[in-house]
């Protein structure tokens, strides 16, 4: 056991402090890029094709010039970035009240779907109305898909982890069906929706940075207001970081982990909403898309804080909207952001010996509170 | 002995399903065998659960596990018999020797993953479901880029495993036939698990290692003072965990088809998870859960197979094909959450141990 | 994995060293832990069929030094020998094959496993390379029992037996190893008066026997009728070694703590008020759903202490907690100044003026991840002034998290620093704050000084005398027999879920007592009981 020291209030102390912050993530980002390199050397074999050392330089080159080599590519990479910063606080969320909710992918999808169902009925009014009934939409979507895996855990002990995929599994059917049955669009040989009419997002800057991304920022400051600031939120950490002293202390863990769940889908359904209404205007039955999983990444590469998520967001998006030109100009595959990605993820968990290894001292290694999480996998129900 | 018994329940769960599935064997011809089939990788799944976790170790990276086992199975396949032709398979089962390299290939490269997940949340002492998020985010990843490069090529793979031939006189017995039709009908890989849920279930209640196993689980504490390693022995079930789920992957890229689609698991290696846990952690119990949540999935893929005719048919085409699809996951979910208040976890899952910390 | 046959652990029986030479001798043990020396160069040397008694405060270093001797600590300085020669113990299974058996202070037994499997666990006598051979343990078992007068069936769960049985069954562990050289660890914290001393019996045969014994304790009545002599060790450190025929308990209570020291605390004359909690039959279930109160009914009045003595796991914890509102009332009434209060939430009775001190403050009485600051304020966060609304007013929690820090002797270097980084006495003293710092009409104290240094225990008992004496009504549950005694103005004693007798707290008799802790009063147990689910202690 450490004892704490006084936060210390001097410049250097404060750059200190920030550095024992950051140093890890961007320790980690860094070595993933360099293992990254080396998959991309490597495997280049495989498709026929000589060893070039020169093809990552090529490949992170088109990667950094698809992403924010130009103002397009900017409000490209912003436009990726908002629905992985929004599904990414719902999970950071999660993660500070002990639940891992692995069903971001499947909240989205109902979110951008329930939004389009929403749009249909008021496709024709002014967007002053349509616009947030239809965003509501998708945010009761998103709501609903994790109010169920949050009721199931609070009454029965089902773990997240598990019901939450299973979630995900029945959005692609629902959407499925929805798509090619009461949504569908009339008359055509596919199985895609109508469009969203007067709930379409506008576009506020470039050629399509549309308002779901403002929405988006605009929704930080909130959710960082609600954890730190209201009571509401010092029980959402409680919960998180001890349910059983939570209860002791008159706080509803059940109540807590159930309405927790649900901001968390509403905040993945807003993702959505954002997403359909802003950018696709509707949906195929067969849409398909990473922001789930790769919110996973933002949540832990943020370390659920809500200005972590938007610095992490804003990388993965980053990753994602320039990942095409790399795949065009170098041909390696868009799927090498996973690869580096997990291996992010990979060093971070790993702290201890990235550490150890570099001699970073100071360096908090706290990845948030995220002890209870596997305590609590398959046990009783939460009284 | 208690605990033995215990783990029997899965048998009338398992003969209920065989019953019911029985019934309409006639309306969905292939019903019974794809059930079993469907099934096959979540038992694996499921076993490989039990083994890490009994010995407190959740291990839910094991779908990437068996996601990599299936590439690598297939890869290997089609890069051994680029070197060493097809060959001729053997009549019982069709081994060639470019299917056993490339099986063995599987298994080791689930056992190597599985080492990374046993060091992260044993050594490294990370949170165990991150560490096992992080694995299927690899595994999930790599497989999707190295897919994407190989498939430029359009390679041919090296075939698959066959089915063990029954009898005719035999799959026709009154009763019993379809059932035997069903289970051994099978593939090497299939019959294997099986076989490896009994073994297992012996093993973890007879055996020393499987007293230690559940001790290690239950209280490491206590077994790290009566000498046993703690860390060794998780070490060891993990990777072994790692060899069983890698046969659920091989099983679907080398017996049940002949090729590697990226996300080919489809969260089977979650639904073995909660066969593991409806099962009560016990090998048998999680068989006959894993047998249940397979039938779902079968009837979806034998209606497409060959769509049911009179009323059974007129009955299922008012239905949704989605919902099929969905059945298997609603079914999970709801067992799940109908069975779990009953079922408890080994004390110590999902706890990373270290000896100095204190008691 | 080979198995070493239990006689191979005992070489030294074959050519004995002269007697002169210690069984085992610790020199210059030196570990540090980040922050804090616990064993600072300790000595301590251990004859042959010597009851050696280690003597300090809870946090002294105690336990550390003998998990140094059995492995499970590596030392940062000092060597360890066994007749003289220096030994490398690199773990639990080196210490064990050279003969020493630790019997823990939490017992290390796998409750879902049979005696006989917790028993040989690490040492199975096996059928074949594979299969474990259970019917040969259960003879050896039994022979040993025997042979020591134990009587045990090493087929019953562990679960299902009293915490007195579990510590036989951990001897008995020790035994079948063929130890030499045994530790235990407070082990009578747990027992009662009379099983306190049928242990003491088995550890006189077994030091007749030729076996050596370290007993760990911080009762000084037990080191002097148990020892043949005493080590005290205070803060790491080796402050004195004396023969019990040579001391006192003024005298080693002083080594101990490092100061003079009242031994009982003055807590004056009761004057009892109203009623103010009544219990009426009340019945209440445990974790499983097995009845763990049956028909308690009991009153406390305000300005009085009524102590509950009981074995743990008697019932105690539920009682509690069902009067707290944190477990649900089966059947009965809870009344609080004549309010029913039976079911309410625990906000609701948090709000009655009712303080709950939780046995086990880790994991009910704090969050450690959590600042001082959040942590004062943990159940009342949503009150104002520490909230406006839904806002959170961090100025008034700061403010009043100063006054409490300076009020209740909370050391901390800062308000703001994680509970984690606390003493387990300044962490109990920060529950004590919270839930003292306020009008209180009853005060409900579960374990409140388990665990703790003496200072604390002391400041922590004049707080609740000093809370008495303001006309709160105390209910204090104990598995410390000495602190019922010691605090309370009347003793109820609660056994398998059942109030058995109530007795005066100034005229009670310690075996009395004790004796209705053991059996409750009757000549043979006549109620079904499941021992409720062992949810873990802090230390």
């Amino acid at each position: 056991m450490s004892v704490a020291q006084p936060p210390d209030r001097s410049l250097s102390g404060r750059i200190r402090a920030a550095w024992g912050i950051v140093a890890l993530p961007l320790l980690s980002i860094l070595l993933a890029l360099i293992v990254g390199a080396l998959v991309m050397i490597l495997s280049a074999p495989i498709a026929g094709k000589p060893v070039d050392l020169g093809l990552p330089l090529t490949a992170y080159g088109a990667l950094f010039q698809g992403s924010v080599g130009n103002f397009d590519a900017i409000i490209g990479t912003l436009r990726t970035t908002a629905p992985l910063l929004l599904a990414g606080l719902g999970i950071g969320l999660g993660f500070k009240a002990g639940l891992f909710n692995i069903g971001a992918q499947g909240q989205f999808l109902i979110g951008g779907i329930a939004s389009i169902a929403f749009a249909q009925l008021v496709h024709d009014m002014d967007p002053l109305i349509a616009i947030p009934f239809a965003l509501l939409g998708g945010i009761l979507g998103g709501a609903l898909w994790a109010f169920i895996p949050g009721v199931l855990k609070a009454t029965r002990g089902a773990h997240e982890v598990v019901t939450t995929i299973m979630m995900n599994y029945i959005a692609l059917s629902t959407l499925s069906y929805l798509a090619s049955g009461p949504l569908k669009l009339p008359l055509s040989p596919q199985p895609v929706t109508a469009g969203v009419g007067n709930a379409a997002l506008p576009i506020l800057l470039g050629r399509d940075g549309h308002l779901g991304i403002l929405i988006a920022f605009l929704v930080v400051p909130l959710v960082w207001f609600l954890l730190y600031r209201t009571t509401r939120g010092f029980e959402i950490r409680a919960v998180g970081a001890n349910p059983d002293a939570a209860r002791y202390a008159g706080m509803k863990p059940r109540r807590l982990i159930i309405l927790t769940m649900s901001i968390a889908g509403g905040l993945a359904g807003l993702a959505g909403a954002g997403n359909i209404l802003g950018v696709n205007h509707q949906m195929s039955a067969s849409f398909s898309t990473t922001v789930g999983f790769d919110a996973i990444t933002v949540a832990l590469l943020g370390r659920s804080n809500p200005v972590g998520i938007v610095f992490a967001s804003l990388l993965l998006g980053a990753m994602r909207a320039g990942a095409p030109l790399m795949q065009i100009e170098a041909g390696v595959p868009v799927e090498l952001v996973d690869v580096v990605q997990a291996i992010i993820l990979l060093f971070l968990v790993a702290n201890a010996v990235l550490r150890r290894f570099f001699r970073l001292r100071g360096v908090s290694a706290n990845l948030g509170t995220t002890e209870t999480m596997t305590a609590t996998y398959g046990s009783e129900a939460i009284r | 002995m208690d605990q033995l018994i215990n783990g029997l329940y899965g048998i009338p769960v398992a003969g209920l399903i065989f019953q019911a599935v029985g019934y309409i064997v006639d309306q969905l011809p292939f019903l019974s065998h794809a059930a079993v089939a469907i099934s096959i990788p979540i038992i694996f799944a499921a076993l490989c659960g039990v083994v890490c976790e009994r010995s407190g170790v959740v291990n839910i990276g094991l779908e990437g596990i068996m996601l990599t086992a299936a590439f690598v199975g297939w890869v290997v396949g089609v890069v051994a018999t680029q070197f060493l032709g097809h060959g001729d398979p053997t009549p019982l089962f069709g081994f060639t020797l470019p299917l056993i390299i490339a099986l063995v290939s599987a298994v080791a490269a689930g056992m190597l993953l599985s080492l990374l997940h046993a060091w992260l949340a044993i050594s490294v002492r990370a949170d165990q479901i991150i560490s096992g998020t992080i694995i299927n985010i690899i595994a999930l990843g790599l497989t999707g880029y190295l897919i994407s490069l190989i498939s430029q090529s359009s390679p041919k793979g090296a075939g698959s495993f066959t089915p063990l031939a029954i009898p005719q006189n035999v799959a026709n017995l009154p009763v019993v036939g379809w059932l035997i039709n069903a289970v051994f009908n099978q593939g090497p890989i299939a019959i294997s698990a099986i076989v490896l849920t009994v073994v297992l279930q012996i093993l973890l209640f007879r055996s020393r290692w499987g007293l230690r196993t559940r001790s290690v689980g239950e209280h490491p504490k206590a077994a790290e003072t009566v000498g046993i390693d703690v860390v060794k022995l998780r070490y060891r079930n993990v990777v072994a965990g790692g060899a069983l789920a890698a046969l659920g992957g091989a099983y679907l890229s080398m017996e049940l088809t002949n090729s590697f689609q990226p996300g080919m698991t489809q969260g089977r290696g979650f639904i073995g998870l909660a066969a593991m846990i409806v099962g009560r952690w016990t090998p048998l119990g999680a068989f006959g859960a894993a047998v249940l949540f397979g039938s779902a999935q079968a009837i979806s893929s034998s209606i497409t197979f060959a769509p049911p005719t009179g009323s059974l048919g007129d009955f299922m085409n008012q239905v949704p094909p989605q919902l099929f699809d969905a059945l298997p996951y609603l079914v999970t979910i709801i067992i799940l959450a109908g069975l779990i208040g009953r079922s408890t976890p080994p004390a110590a899952d999902g706890q990373p141990y270290s000896r100095e910390a204190a008691t | 994995m080979t198995t070493s046959p239990p006689a191979a652990a005992s070489p030294p029986t074959a050519d004995p060293p002269p007697s002169s030479v210690p069984a085992l001798e610790m020199r210059g043990i030196t570990k540090r832990y980040p922050g804090v020396i616990a064993n600072d160069h300790i000595d301590l040397d251990l004859r042959r069929g010597e009851i050696h008694a280690l003597l300090g405060e809870n946090g002294a270093g105690k336990t550390t030094l003998m998990n140094v001797l059995y492995g499970l600590a590596t030392p940062d300085e000092g060597e360890i020998l066994l007749d003289g020669k220096v030994v490398d113990i690199g773990g639990p299974s080196d210490a064990i094959a050279r003969g020493i058996s630790m019997v823990h202070q939490h017992f290390m037994l796998v409750p879902v496993l049979s005696v006989a499997e917790n028993i040989v666990l690490g040492l199975e006598t096996m059928a074949n390379r594979v299969f474990l051979d259970l019917g040969e343990a259960r003879r050896r078992i039994r022979d040993l029992a025997a042979r020591f007068g134990f009587d045990i069936d090493p087929d019953a769960k562990v679960a299902s037996l009293s915490v007195g049985q579990q510590q036989r069954v951990e001897i008995l562990k020790a035994l079948y190893r063929e130890a030499r050289i045994l530790v235990l660890d407070e082990p009578t914290a747990v027992l009662t008066p009379q099983e306190t001393e049928e242990i003491f019996v088995l550890l006189r045969r077994l030091a007749e026997n030729g076996r050596s014994i370290v007993f760990i304790s911080h009762k000084l009545y037990e080191v002097l009728e148990i020892a043949d002599r005493i080590t005290v060790i205070r803060r790491g450190r080796v402050v004195g070694e004396r023969a019990p025929k040579e001391t006192s308990e003024d005298e080693l209570a002083e080594l101990m703590v490092g100061r003079e020291v009242q031994l009982t605390v003055d807590r004056g004359v009761s004057d009892p008020g109203a009623v103010t909690l009544e219990v009426d039959a009340l019945r209440v279930t445990d974790d499983r759903g097995h009845p763990a109160v049956r028909e308690v009914s009991l009153q406390v009045r305000a300005g009085e202490i009524l102590g509950i003595a009981g074995v743990a796991g008697n019932g105690q914890d539920e009682l509690v907690e069902a009067i707290v509102g944190l477990r649900s009332v089966a059947g009965g009434r809870v009344t609080l100044k004549g309010k029913d209060i039976t079911g309410a939430s625990p906000r609701h009775i948090h709000d009655s003026q009712v303080a709950y001190v939780p046995a086990d403050r880790h994991r009910f009485g704090l969050i450690l991840s959590f600042p001082i600051t959040d942590n004062l304020v943990l159940n009342r966060y949503c009150d104002a002034p520490f909230a406006r609304g839904i806002i959170r007013n961090d100025e008034a929690v700061l403010a009043e998290a100063k006054d409490n820090i300076a009020e209740y002797d909370i050391r901390t270097p800062s308000a703001t620093a994680p509970v984690a980084t606390l003493s387990g006495g300044n962490q109990q003293k920060l529950v004590v704050a919270r839930e003292f710092d306020r009008d209180l009409a009853l005060l409900v104290l579960d374990q409140p000084t388990r665990g703790l240094d003496v200072g604390s225990i002391e400041f922590i008992h004049r707080q609740v005398i000093a809370k008495r004496n303001a006309g709160t009504a105390v209910l204090l549950v104990s598995a410390e027999l000495d602190e019922v005694l010691e605090m309370s103005d009347r003793i109820s004693v609660m056994y398998r879920g059942e109030l058995v007798a109530t007795v005066d707290g100034r005229t009670a008799d310690k075996n009395e007592v004790g004796l209705l802790m053991a059996t409750g009063g009757k000549a043979k147990p006549d109620a079904e009981w499941t021992q409720p689910i062992d949810r873990g202690a802090t230390t």
